[in-house]
């Protein structure tokens, strides 16, 4: 077995980001996404907070106070950057103006449902933030995530056995193994990273994987962008 | 002749009373009302249901409020955002209440209330356990889940500039929640750190009309309190 490094993960996301797309970047791993992003590739950035058209951290000169990513980390307006505020921009989300979300996950089942709010600990307050209003609003949801748990168990499933934050929401799955595309049919391996077998993909996985090639036509929702 | 723009913080704040709902403007600090929660703590009105996207971060703030065991309650949608100590030794003592709210359902429940909406039906949260025990409906194949207006009595908000009608401009991503907030609010009062002639603002950037707007206080007002 050969598990990609977090960076080879998310350089590995941006490949698939294509020019014009407008892309929300969730907190953790994701973030890394845009770093890799291939040079003269135009990707426009949303954060939450009402930006469209995020840049990376700023000079400590060029500091603005109210400007920050959904982490509360400082950031900059890229040129052609707008600012609305958190009406519009949950808004944008919900109408299916946002074309793909990277997004960390605890779950993913074979059917799309992802699960990346709370776990079934009781002893954290809940918290949930945008991550629903990403998660059923973005035309795309790209799961980038290990392929298992810290102790080797599985987080790609029949079903999800912590809470839901969205139901068949997730087209894609980046892991450090593998990626896999949600198809009508079940969760069809699209590519095995060097080093890895779909047997020992499989072992590592809750559920059937459906190997490549197959047959059936990725599912999308809305149009490609 | 209108003038919203108040000289004290304290003046402002008699609009809070006990048990009162005060939504706070703000994303962490961007857009966050840092003196006027100052001046609520120090008003002292206490069984408050706060309604805000955090709850607060160390002893600031929120987290000043709780701490001195100003709130009863809190509506917001992530309280865990690394050092809310204060709500979260509340919570685990069971001494707070918490409604947890997707982001844009909050904002979406805020901007009803301010409208005139009695509810609206959101696909976000539909097939979770934060829809349970509310009203879904199947609208042309896509499960919506209700949800009713978030009104308040007061807000406190946070702007960059304000004229003496109360129409407020923001900096950059300063509005986020607090437009909608202005509007959801009986009473509004915004902090400012400038203050203008009226017909000095560009009207096409007041992002909040003075319409929605009580009470402006401007942030050197604090600074003659503490002087």
């Amino acid at each position: 077995m050969k598990p990609l490094e977090p960076r080879s993960m998310a350089a590995r996301v941006a490949l698939d980001i294509p020019e014009g797309a407008y892309v929300n970047l969730g907190i953790g791993l994701p973030v890394q996404v845009a770093a890799h992003v291939p040079e003269g590739r135009e990707v426009i950035y949303h954060s939450e907070n009402g930006i469209i058209g995020m840049g990376p951290a700023p000079a400590p000169e060029d500091l603005d106070p109210d400007l920050v990513d959904a982490s509360k980390r400082h950031v900059t307006l890229v040129q052609g950057g707008a600012y609305c505020d958190s009406a519009e921009s949950f808004g944008l989300m919900r109408g299916g103006h946002l074309d793909i979300a990277v997004l960390g996950a605890f779950q993913v089942s074979q059917g799309g449902d992802l699960a990346n709010w709370a776990t079934d600990d009781e002893v954290y307050p809940p918290a949930v933030g945008g991550a629903m209003d990403l998660a059923i609003g973005a035309r795309q949801v790209f799961v980038l995530m290990r392929h298992t748990s810290r102790d080797g168990s599985p987080k790609i499933l029949e079903r999800c056995t912590y809470p839901l934050t969205g139901s068949g929401v997730v087209t894609r799955i980046y892991t450090d193994l593998a990626v896999l595309e949600v198809t009508p049919s079940g969760l069809a391996v699209i590519e095995l990273h060097p080093g890895n077998t779909l047997d020992e993909v499989q072992a590592l996985t809750g559920c059937r994987l459906i190997a490549p090639p197959f047959a059936a036509t990725p599912r999308v929702r809305g149009d490609e962008c | 002749m209108i003038d919203k723009i108040r000289h004290t913080m304290d003046e402002a704040m008699a609009a809070v009373f006990p048990g009162a709902t005060v939504m706070v403007g703000g994303f962490g600090p961007s857009g966050s009302p840092v003196q006027l929660l100052e001046a609520l703590r120090r008003h002292g009105a206490g069984d408050l249901t706060l309604i805000s996207n955090n709850a607060g971060v160390g002893d600031d703030g929120i987290g000043s409020l709780l701490r001195d065991g100003l709130v009863r309650r809190i509506v917001c949608t992530y309280p865990r955002s690394s050092g809310s100590v204060w709500f979260e030794k509340l919570y685990a003592a069971g001494a707070i209440e918490l409604e947890v709210v997707p982001q844009g359902t909050f904002i979406e429940r805020m901007r009803a209330a301010g409208t005139g909406i009695g509810g609206f039906f959101t696909p976000t949260g539909y097939g979770t356990k934060l829809a349970e025990g509310k009203e879904t409906r199947v609208i042309d194949g896509r499960g919506y889940v209700f949800e009713k207006p978030l009104p308040a009595d007061v807000a406190l908000v946070k702007a960059l500039a304000a004229d003496r009608w109360g129409n407020l401009t923001y900096r950059s991503a300063g509005r986020n929640f607090n437009t909608s907030m202005a509007m959801a609010a009986k009473v509004t009062i915004a902090e400012v750190e400038q203050t203008a002639p009226l017909g000095g603002l560009s009207p096409s950037l007041i992002a909040t009309p003075g319409i929605y707007v009580t009470h402006v206080v401007p942030q050197e007002a604090a600074l003659d309190e503490t002087a």
